[in-house]
């Protein structure tokens, strides 16, 4: 049984800056680019680029959570060893943990979904999909936050994560261009990437198309949470067990 | 009597190093159990194994009856751990601590709430409810943390040097409050580093060095055994009583420029020596468990 009682940390995510991503690009770029060709169907770049969005802030919002949020938590506050003298065990901990960067995720996708649901990027009713998708996607990386989390001396290091893995795959997932856009040889590395996989989801749920099968993409990223969980989890225990 | 806590040939190495070296004590129903000694003699080492946050390396500990390893859910349910650090949630206020940690026991919310505001009475907190835990003073989050300890009723209470960094004031308001939860009939285990507190509180203590126990009992037994009941502290000794010391095998300990005299055995030296020897600069005072505590660990620093 995993305990979902966690702190209600004010929510007042970097919720925004998606939203100014879609004025800069919809209003400056798309004066540049026409249309783009995807899915064998021609979109405008900001119909195209606002689902991706959306994957972005949900990668953003959980991966945060697990590595600055719980490094807090774990380092600073010794909120987990506290809660370690209760009949919590270190996996519930770490579990509850991911799943409450996953439910942050899902808020911020909810919130956005409904700004560009009423700006009319998103279709409906198949667009609500992205809510249970959100937290899909947060499970995926809020393990791999915590995995960082567990093995990251200091606070300052995420930066290594960030600069090495989340910056790169938030450029080159399919996110600003389509993946087919890439040369052959890095096409195979962007379908590595989670958000790859969640910004086709969610292009899938919002503008009804995608590159890659759907299914392929929910099994990659459930793979990928219940391995980074592993690891995260085998990670905290050297860490926190001694 | 009940035993609350076994503990057998406990071991606990980290890289090859024994923190804690084969000790084996227990404790019994209603017991204020102490453990003491100096940094790094394995005193917070044996508290994190009994709360089952630290793995045995090898040896049995049962609480309860139950075993650690295998009933560790179970035992955990039941006991109440004040850490040494602060492990407060700052982001919440004293009441909201509280019924949070209770969730942690699925504590049902009305009970949470009750117990809640039994607890901040009982500490005196009730005023500071709504204060946020980061404006607390030192003394009033170690009284919430007390507090929060005991949210789920425990029959064992496990504190970890409650009262270091707290002002004199504080201390003694921390001590009242354990000796009436003793009162209740609850057993204690605590490691401090303050004597006073030991011998106030601890029906019982062991004095642990180097992963292993020096020595076990209560605070008045061992000071009748390893100070005596009177100690002389001599300054600038000189040579007439060295080597009447000498002569008559008293025992002692020479700090330099200061010798410390101690009648384990409650021969009535006492008196000749400070008949014959003592000038202005000479005390004649009670032993203390610190005496106890010096002489069995020495005075050396150990960090």
């Amino acid at each position: 049984m995993v305990y979902k009682k966690i702190w209600k940390v004010n929510f007042l995510t970097p919720l925004l800056e998606p939203l100014f991503y879609i004025l800069a690009f919809g209003l400056g770029f798309s004066g540049l680019i026409e249309n783009v060709h995807y899915g064998g169907v021609d979109f405008s770049y900001t119909a195209f680029i606002a689902p991706a969005l959306i994957a972005t802030a949900i990668m953003w919002n959980a991966f945060f959570e697990t590595t600055y949020g719980s490094f807090v938590r774990m380092y600073y506050q010794k909120t987990f060893d506290g809660m370690l003298a209760t009949p919590l065990s270190l996996e519930e901990i770490i579990i509850a943990e991911i799943s409450w960067s996953a439910t942050k995720s899902a808020g911020a996708a909810t919130i956005m979904l409904t700004v560009l649901g009423l700006l009319g990027f998103v279709q409906f009713p198949m667009g609500l999909l992205l809510i249970p998708l959100a937290f899909i996607g947060g499970l995926a990386f809020g393990a791999i936050g915590m995995f960082f989390t567990g093995i990251t001396p200091t606070i300052d290091m995420f930066n290594l994560p960030i600069f090495l893995f989340i910056t790169p795959m938030f450029l080159f997932s399919g996110t600003f261009f389509p993946v087919s856009n890439l040369p052959d040889w890095a096409q195979p590395v962007a379908l590595a990437f989670p958000l790859y996989h969640l910004a086709e989801l969610a292009r899938r749920f919002s503008i009804g198309t995608s590159e890659i099968t759907p299914i392929i993409s929910i099994g990659y990223l459930t793979v990928f949470f219940i391995f980074f969980t592993h690891l995260a989890l085998g990670a905290m225990r050297k860490r926190l067990i001694q | 009597m009940d035993k609350v806590i076994e503990i057998q040939s406990l071991m606990k190495q980290f890289d090859g190093f024994s923190a804690v070296n084969g000790i084996s004590f227990s404790v019994e129903k209603g017991e204020f159990f102490g453990l003491l000694g100096p940094n790094g003699a394995g005193k917070t080492t044996t508290i994190r194994m009994l709360y089952g946050y630290s793995p045995l390396t090898s040896g049995m500990l049962r609480i309860f009856g139950m075993d650690i390893n295998t009933d560790c859910r179970r035992i955990k349910a039941r006991i109440g751990v004040c850490q040494q650090e602060n492990t407060l949630d700052p982001d919440l206020s004293v009441e909201q601590n509280l019924h949070v940690f209770a969730g942690y026991f699925s504590i049902p919310k009305k009970e949470a709430i009750e117990r809640s505001r039994e607890l901040l009475d009982f500490f005196a907190l009730s005023h500071k409810k709504d204060a946020k835990v980061i404006e607390l003073s030192g003394g009033l989050v170690r009284r919430l943390i007390l507090a929060r300890s005991l949210i789920n009723r425990p029959e064992l209470l496990i504190l970890d040097e409650p009262t270091t960094g707290l002002d004199p004031q504080s201390r003694h308001q921390v001590w009242e409050k354990l000796e009436e939860l003793k009162k209740f009939g609850l057993t204690v285990v605590i490691t401090t580093h303050y004597m006073e507190e030991a011998s106030q509180l601890c029906d019982r203590l062991v004095i642990l060095d180097h992963g292993k126990i020096l020595v076990d009992g209560s605070p008045e037994s061992l000071i009748e055994r390893h100070a005596g009941k009177h100690i002389i502290e001599i300054e600038g000794p000189d040579q007439a009583l060295i080597e009447y010391i000498k002569r008559h095998a008293v025992e002692y300990d020479d700090l330099g420029n200061r010798l410390i005299l101690y009648d384990p055995e409650g021969k009535g030296m006492n008196n000749t020596i400070r008949q014959q020897f003592c000038n202005e600069k000479c005390i004649y005072r009670n032993s203390t468990l610190e005496d106890v505590f010096l002489r069995l660990t020495g005075r050396e620093l150990r960090e």
